[in-house]
């Protein structure tokens, strides 16, 4: 019992990652790769903004953390626009490998400046641990495991019902199939792909929170997840919205099991990426990934 | 109002050495079906191409009801009234019938709806969202594909294809709709029915129409005036009789 609801939990946060990943792929046809040291830049957010309110003591902690989490949010969907705009757009018609060299270079470049602004030293921070444990007969769960599930499915299905059912969502599907095509539809192609941008970069805000109880806070915060989500958006099929959750919440759980079990728990992180690779090798385009058919 | 909806001054465009299109001036009155013919290469689509803003032109200018719209982006000339299909279909082809729709009636006006009111869906996100399925039933309706409104735009036949991205250029309510080859892969009888519709919307929706079409007689069923071009270069222009009985025309064309 609590194996699923942490396996859910972690799965939850790989999974509102992956979404960043698979969301700018489908758009941009581009691997965001700088997506990990968002979720950095936003657990810092989150981290200063509360220890400063903390210290202040004029409001409750709860309201100090909200405000210091929708401070974390506006900051880092900002940032995913500015990143677009600046170093992804000049690239938008140059080679693919431009634009992931460039990615890993803003990755870098994001996990640099974090060091220069708060050093190297790994700090932590209890926000949702604060919340203590829930105890159901003789299993004791955490309750920032079952927020993290909760928000992480009500977000998932908000999206995917912002993409079915909105004028934005529509255009953003378009944009996907034919970019060319939804731009002579009067489509305004370059704020369809901002938009993209805010809303990964905003997830993965979510996605620093909730990692927060199982991590400290350091530059290279992003690196593990970053990867390892993107690892999820592939078992999915990059570029599926519900493959995207399915391989994220299937990562976290495989994840989970395997360290409750003493015996494969050093070589987690092998098997996970063995499966990516079982799975990649059964299906090429992922579980969920749509075929492409090449005409001849 | 400008004496003429389309007018392209001396349009050409170069790729390197090689001049695509050189010295076009064509002249569209308001409410006409205009044909542009010509071989395989000889600058019909580069034409359409350099009018929806995906090229630049090299030399010349053109104007939209007196509006000069060389060097605007693909997206403003949209919004400026030129629509286009493409010679191969473009459609979105995973979504449904009526969503490809409703992505031609995505900007106008009406149908501004912030991202605020989507996202935390208020009563204007659910009225808008209506009035625009409305509207895009509507608008299928004329092309006889209401019922298929929920298939995947991929699972069409391929004439209602056709006919799907004409609806789709006419959602985004413009002055002059560009149509790409529009009966080429069509039986006798689609084409008869193709040749209703252009001239029902024509009529209906106060559309100005310049097609490209190689069906020459389809060309001479719905086409008032012609444009012939033939290595880049106008070779005739006039109505469509007089150009398509040219002695020149015919040379070109079958290399008699």
């Amino acid at each position: 019992m609590a194996i699923a609801i942490n396996g859910l939990s972690l799965g939850a946060i790989y999974a509102l990652i992956a979404l960043g990943y698979t969301m700018v792929y489908g758009i941009a046809k581009m691997l965001n790769f700088a997506h990990g040291d968002v979720i950095m830049v936003g657990a810092y957010i989150i981290y200063t903004m509360c220890t400063f309110t903390w210290n202040l003591g004029s409001m409750p902690i709860w309201l100090s953390s909200l405000i210091s989490f929708v401070v974390a949010v506006a900051v880092c969907t900002i940032l995913g626009i500015v990143i677009e705009k600046v170093a992804y757009k000049p690239l938008r018609g140059a080679s693919p490998l431009a634009a992931l060299i460039t990615a890993i270079g803003v990755s870098y470049l994001l996990q640099g400046i974090a060091q220069l602004i708060w050093g190297a030293d790994q700090r932590t921070i209890s926000i949702l641990d604060r919340l203590g444990t829930v105890s159901l007969g003789d299993v004791v769960i955490k309750w920032s495991a079952i927020i993290t599930v909760v928000v992480g499915a009500i977000i998932m299905v908000c999206l995917v019902l912002f993409i079915k059912r909105t004028r934005t969502g529509r255009a953003m599907l378009a944009v996907s199939e034919d970019k060319g095509a939804a731009q002579m539809m009067g489509v305004n192609v370059n704020a369809i792909v901002s938009t993209t941008f805010a809303i990964g970069s905003g997830l993965a805000t979510f996605a620093s929170l909730f990692y927060l109880p199982i991590t400290s806070v350091s530059p290279t915060l992003g690196a593990m997840p970053g990867i390892k989500a993107f690892a999820a958006a592939v078992i999915g099929g990059i570029g599926s919205i519900p493959g995207a959750m399915l391989g994220g919440v299937l990562l976290g759980v495989v994840e989970v099991v395997c360290n409750s079990i003493s015996a494969v728990a050093s070589y987690t992180t092998a098997i996970e990426f063995a499966l990516l690779i079982i799975i990649l090798l059964v299906r090429p385009i992922g579980l969920l990934g749509k075929k492409r058919r090449v005409k001849v | 109002m400008a004496e003429y909806l389309l007018e392209t001054q001396d349009l050409g465009i170069s790729f390197g050495g090689l001049k695509a299109v050189q010295h076009a001036n064509i002249k569209i009155k308001k409410g006409q079906i205009y044909g542009m013919v010509g071989p395989n290469g000889a600058g019909k689509t580069t034409i359409f191409n350099m009018l929806t803003g995906v090229y630049l032109p090299t030399t010349g200018t053109f104007f939209l009801d007196g509006e000069e719209l060389k060097g605007k982006t693909q997206e403003q000339i949209n919004h400026k009234g030129i629509a286009r299909t493409f010679q191969n279909i473009r459609l979105f082809s995973n979504m449904s019938v009526i969503r490809n729709v409703m992505v031609g009636l995505h900007n106008q006006p009406q149908y501004k709806c912030s991202f605020l009111t989507s996202t935390f869906r208020l009563p204007k996100h659910f009225r808008v969202e209506r009035e625009m399925r409305e509207h895009a039933r509507e608008i299928l309706r004329v092309f006889g594909l209401e019922e298929e409104r929920n298939a995947l735009a991929c699972n069409l036949p391929y004439g209602q294809q056709r006919k799907l991205e004409i609806a789709r250029a006419l959602a985004t309510n413009p002055k002059l709709i560009l149509l790409d080859e529009p009966a080429a892969g069509m039986n006798p009888q689609e084409t008869a029915d193709l040749v209703r519709i252009v001239k029902k919307i024509r009529d209906e929706f106060d559309l100005t129409v310049l097609l490209i079409e190689h069906d020459m007689k389809f060309v001479s069923t719905i086409c008032e005036e012609l444009t012939v071009l033939n290595f880049g270069t106008v070779l005739i222009q006039g109505d469509t009789e007089t150009c398509l009985n040219d002695p020149e025309v015919i040379k070109a064309y079958i290399g008699g």
